[in-house]
């Protein structure tokens, strides 16, 4: 760990002109990830703009309907929030299944956006990688890739230069539901659908999201829709706790009075650089009731150009069946009654 | 009289502990204490052709950087690096020479003012290698497999045996056979704590140093070898051990490194270890075995071939005994084992919770079990038709072995009559459900060692050896021996551990702390008797005058005749009458090897375990385990417990998760922290049910204790993999068993 100097803003415009004045500046909240990546000396950054003490931010209710997630709520208070809880169930279960209680209670909803990567190479500055020292190659390509990406990997030559995935379960969540992201820069605010917020790795693997670093994530919305009957986050993961996921899946579906679905949402985590949606598989459901047919149908199109390197070749089938189970689940209704895999985290 | 052996007891260190009083190796001051980092190789094979430092050097508040180049001069010989645990060869030493031996090996130490100093430090520094191809994967290099050198590790950890019968033959001829190939990866020990160092330097040139280690003497007879030093001059202490399972039975770099950082600067150092760098020394080794088992129609195995090849360093020849249990747990009449290793570039491995019993146990009961679905009988049933008294490997008859009583007690507790043997017949939803069985075992060792009681003017009691706790209770049950030996409360006695000035202790593995130390505390206090005796009875007036030591008890803080307990002398009259001094005695126990030598002596469990395996999505948790556990007379069971509750946990992990899984391409461990290095958090474990099934032995030493430390692990992994067999139908001979292996 280099040393670094350190700075407490209390308000927004001042973080952010203090960030545009600085390289190698980094903007801190809870801490839980860029901590440990400083100590291993992955990350070497010059200043550190401690957010905490900017106005705190809320959990409020959107007056044109939806809900507004603080980016300074930690997710601990998100999750177990009652509007959470009651309308974007779905999110609470994500956020829960990630992590662990201590961790859940330092880390902010702003911060988990900007998790990065788990690879075992991007930790480790003896081991190649493109996303830590864009050129030096990536090591897991070739070597061990049990936690890496299967979609979405292509660059614009003929091997990926980066295979990692993200890490987070809550964005899974937010790409399901369509979270809209509130960013303030040195040009005023913008939003940013939660869809184009994190990037595929390409050519430029050294590059998470599509956020500015003289910007500042202030809030996340989410829409009125809330999917709070027919939903699940399903996860799977080498232990039943505190283990980053192999494969996840949130669904969320709308059913209309027939019992047939009217919109589907399948988002993926643990595949690719960011939690990963396939349109043309959730059309497949509209219109559609329940059926193990059906809903292979659907895995197998979200899974569609699948690819793995080795050792993660087995969760091309582990997610199209993991798919169909949270399906099953979601549709139901039944995701906390007869659970696919004990999330004890949810209790 | 018996007071306290016996009794469920909290520990005696609990409040320290979890109050932080408990004090452990990196938490040790001393003025001005500098603090080492130590800098790690990136490259697995070669040389390193440069080094600069400069950089680092140049950072206000660095003291030195100490790198192959300007270490000051260490012993030459390869004798005087070897510590009691040892294997045949050449140890490492660190900063020897340029050449790397292995992924991560130290290749200097950067001391600072501040730990974060150094660190930072540490990250400037410039190496140039010159790098060599590297073999590390056991699995491509089993042509250069070779049988080990003997030392003098191999006393205990001896080849196998030869050939009995004739295998080839009668397994030929067996009506019923089984063949397999059974593996698992590296693991690491990975206790909480992390390695450390603090070596305070004294005046006179004379080192104190806190360490982490099972064997505080081992440490100093290290560190006086290696550094050419007296052992008056170097005294290690550790009272407090944050779990070590083997990886502290031999000196770590850091101690090293420590240690010749603050001769250097003349001051005091502290090195601690970094999660990552707690896998760059000793691991549980990969091991690739053959089984081949056959039998007759009534399911007696007559015939087993049991083959192992293990993975060891460049440098030294680890071994394990490996295929050697299954002639110990079966009688069969042909039987032909063989054990090899091949050595790789990796660091030497090291004795892990039960090294080499829980690599070769569960192959031969997962073996086992796939004879008994061979045969159509049931698993337990066909160990009890294979069921011995003599442990074969020695031709030899057990001390003892209630392992009969193990399979009767825990099948009932369990509920094994009502498996349906089918697999893949029992569910519960989308869930599978496996119930699967196994047999555990592990030696019941003694060795010498010594131990210090005295009886203060005040009329407490003070026991001391220099054995060490690593959270396994022997604080706890050392007190209890010396209490009811000496018939005192336990607030009165007082046993220290952990202090090389301590009188000698063995180092602490091998399961035999309890019954080495435990043999030591109750020998001397019984001589320490022995002279309060003869003290009560120069008490004017005693009524133990004309007594014989026979005659009399230790009870109640008094010596009393057995025969009219009103006839006493208390304890503190006894010392009271040693002329102001405190009454003191120093003994030896050594195992009784006449009464020893006739029998084979070992623990023994028997373990039953249900799982649930998701039919579609592969995941497995097990959710009830019964371990029935046949460890001779249980000291406490309340840390008795514990220890096997560990141990059971631990099995999950070895069966489901744990592994240190290595790039071969570079040749490093990839997932070395505890986010990727996977062992059971709470979510993992559910019900687990311990029974301590009664067991007198007379012959294993004094107490009648065969020792905790591993059994509990044993029987563990092939009692999983055979319930996932069970609830699947897959039989997976590859550990750990995760889900894409399911699916």
């Amino acid at each position: 760990m280099n040393s670094f100097s350190y700075s407490r803003p209390d308000n927004v415009n001042a973080a952010v002109s203090e960030i545009s004045g600085q390289k190698q500046a980094k903007f801190i909240a809870g801490g839980t990830n860029l901590l440990d990546l400083m100590k291993e000396n992955v990350e070497h950054p010059h200043h550190l703009i401690d957010i905490n003490h900017l106005p705190p931010g809320f959990i409020d209710e959107l007056p044109e309907g939806g809900l507004r997630l603080g980016a300074l709520v930690t997710n601990a208070d998100t999750a177990y929030h009652e509007l959470v809880k009651k309308n974007y169930p779905l999110l609470s279960m994500a956020i829960l299944a990630g992590a662990s209680p201590q961790l859940r209670n330092m880390a902010t909803n702003g911060g988990n956006l900007f998790q990065r990567t788990r690879c075992y190479y991007f930790y480790d500055t003896a081991t190649p990688c493109n996303k830590r020292e864009p050129g030096s190659g990536c090591g897991a390509l070739t070597g061990y890739n049990r936690i890496h990406a299967i979609l979405g990997t292509a660059s614009s030559g003929d091997t990926p230069q980066c295979i990692a995935t993200h890490p987070s379960d809550m964005c899974v969540a937010l790409r399901a539901l369509d979270a809209v992201v509130r960013v303030s820069g040195p040009n005023g605010e913008r939003t940013v659908p939660i869809a184009d917020f994190h990037r595929l790795p390409g050519d430029e693997p050294q590059r998470d999201n599509t956020i500015e670093p003289d910007e500042l994530v202030t809030a996340i919305d989410l829409p009125q829709e809330h999917f709070n009957t027919h939903y699940t986050y399903l996860k799977l993961r080498d232990r039943a706790s505190y283990a980053f996921a192999l494969v996840s899946v949130a669904v969320a579906l709308r059913l209309d009075e027939g019992g047939q679905i009217a919109e589907a949402r399948i988002a993926l985590g643990g595949v690719a650089h960011k939690p990963w949606r396939n349109p043309a598989a959730e059309a497949l459901l509209t219109g559609k009731t329940a059926g193990e047919t059906l809903f292979r149908q659907v895995a197998e199109q979200l899974l569609d150009g699948a690819q793995g390197y080795g050792n993660n070749t087995f969760k091309i089938e582990l997610a199209k069946r993991a798919i169909v189970r949270a399906l099953e689940l979601a549709y139901a209704g039944s995701t906390q009654a007869d659970d696919a895999y004990n999330q004890e985290d949810i209790l | 009289m018996s007071n306290y052996i016996g009794k469920p007891l909290s520990r005696v260190d609990g409040v320290a502990k979890v109050t932080g009083k408990a004090k452990y190796a990196a938490e040790f001051d001393a003025p001005d204490l500098a603090y080492g980092y130590v800098v790690s190789s990136t490259i697995t094979k070669g040389r390193i052709t440069h080094i600069d430092t400069s950089e680092a050097l140049s950072l206000p508040g660095v003291l030195s950087v100490i790198t192959h180049e300007n270490r000051p001069k260490i012993a030459w010989l390869d004798m005087s690096y070897k510590d009691q645990d040892a294997p045949p060869g050449s140890p490492f030493r660190p900063l020897r020479d340029n050449k790397i031996s292995y992924s991560g090996q130290p290749i200097a130490l950067v001391v600072a003012e501040t730990f974060e100093l150094a660190r930072y430090a540490a990250s400037l520094i410039r190496v140039d290698y010159r790098e060599a191809p590297h073999e590390t994967n056991l699995d491509t290099n089993l042509h250069r497999a070779r049988k080990p050198k003997s030392g003098l590790a191999s006393l205990l950890k001896p080849p196998p045996p030869k050939p009995r019968g004739n295998f080839d033959e009668v397994y030929a001829a067996s009506s019923a056979k089984v063949e397999g190939r059974y593996s698992h990866s590296p693991e690491h020990h990975n206790p909480m704590e992390m390695f450390a160092s603090t070596v305070v330097y004294e005046k006179d040139d004379k080192l104190t140093i806190y360490d982490k280690t099972q064997g505080a003497q081992n440490s100093q007879l290290y560190v006086t070898q290696a550094f050419n030093m007296s052992f008056s001059d170097v005294r290690v202490i550790s009272p407090f051990v944050g779990g070590a399972f083997g990886s502290g039975l031999r000196p770590q770099y850091q101690l090293f490194l420590a240690v010749m950082a603050a001769r250097e600067l003349k001051r005091s150092v502290r090195v601690t270890l970094t999660r990552q760098q707690m896998f760059t020394f000793g691991h549980r080794p990969a091991t690739i075995q053959n089984i081949a088992l056959g039998a007759d129609s009534t399911g007696k195995i007559n015939a087993i071939y049991h083959d192992a090849v293990g993975e060891t360093s460049q440098f030294e020849d680890y071994t394990e005994i490996v295929p050697t249990w299954s002639p110990m747990i079966y009688p069969a009449e042909n039987v032909t084992l063989d054990y090899k290793i091949v050595p790789l570039d990796v660091f030497t491995p090291l004795d892990m919770r039960a090294p080499g019993g829980v690599t070769g146990v569960p192959a031969i009961e997962t073996a086992i079990d796939e004879m008994a679905y061979e045969l159509g009988i049931d698993p337990l049933e066909l160990r009890l038709i294979n069921y011995s008294d003599r442990n074969m490997a020695e031709d030899k008859p057990f001390s003892s072995k209630e392992l009969r009583e193990c399979f009767r007690q825990g099948a009932e507790r369990f509920g094994w009559a009502k498996r349906n043997p089918q697999p893949g017949s029992m569910r519960d939803g989308r869930n599978l459900i496996g119930w699967g069985m196994s047999t555990g075992m592990w030696d019941a060792n003694q060795m010498p060692a010594r131990a210090e009681a005295v009886l203060t003017v005040n009329g407490k009691l003070r026991v001391t050896s220099a054995t060490a706790d690593i959270g396994t209770g022997t604080y706890t049950i050392m007190t209890q021996i010396a209490a009811d030996t000496l018939g005192m409360p336990i607030e009165d006695v007082m046993f220290k551990l952990g202090d090389s000035d301590m009188p000698l202790a063995p180092i602490e593995g091998g399961s035999w702390t309890a019954a080495t130390v435990g043999s030591a505390v109750k020998v001397v206090c019984e001589e320490l008797g022995k002279k309060l005796f003869k003290l009560a009875q120069k008490v004017p007036g005693s009524p133990l005058a004309k007594a014989k030591w026979e005659d009399v008890e230790f009870a109640d803080k008094h010596i009393r005749l057995k025969q009219n307990p009103v006839a006493a002398v208390s304890l503190q009259q006894a010392v009271d009458q040693n002329g102001g001094a405190a009454v003191w005695q120093k003994s030896t126990s050594l195992p009784a090897m006449m009464k020893q030598k006739n029998y084979a002596r070992a623990a023994h469990s028997a373990v039953f375990v249900e799982v649930m395996v998701d039919e579609d999505l592969g995941t497995i948790r097990v959710t009830r385990a019964v371990s029935a556990i046949a460890g001779g007379k249980i000291l406490n069971p309340k840390t008795a417990r514990s220890q096997i509750i560990g141990g059971m946990v631990w099995g999950i992990s070895k069966a489901l998760e744990e592994e240190s899984v290595m790039d071969h391409s570079i040749g490093r461990f990839m997932n070395h922290s505890l986010a990727e290095y996977h062992v059971p958090v709470n979510a993992d474990i559910h019900d687990l049910d311990v029974i301590f099934v009664e067991e007198h032995d007379e012959i294993v030493n004094p107490l009648g204790v065969k020792g905790l430390g591993e059994i509990g692990i044993v029987g563990m992994p092939a009692a999983i993999a055979n319930a996932v067999f069970h609830a699947t139908g897959k039989r997976i001979r590859e550990l750990p068993i995760t889900l894409d292996k399911i699916l």
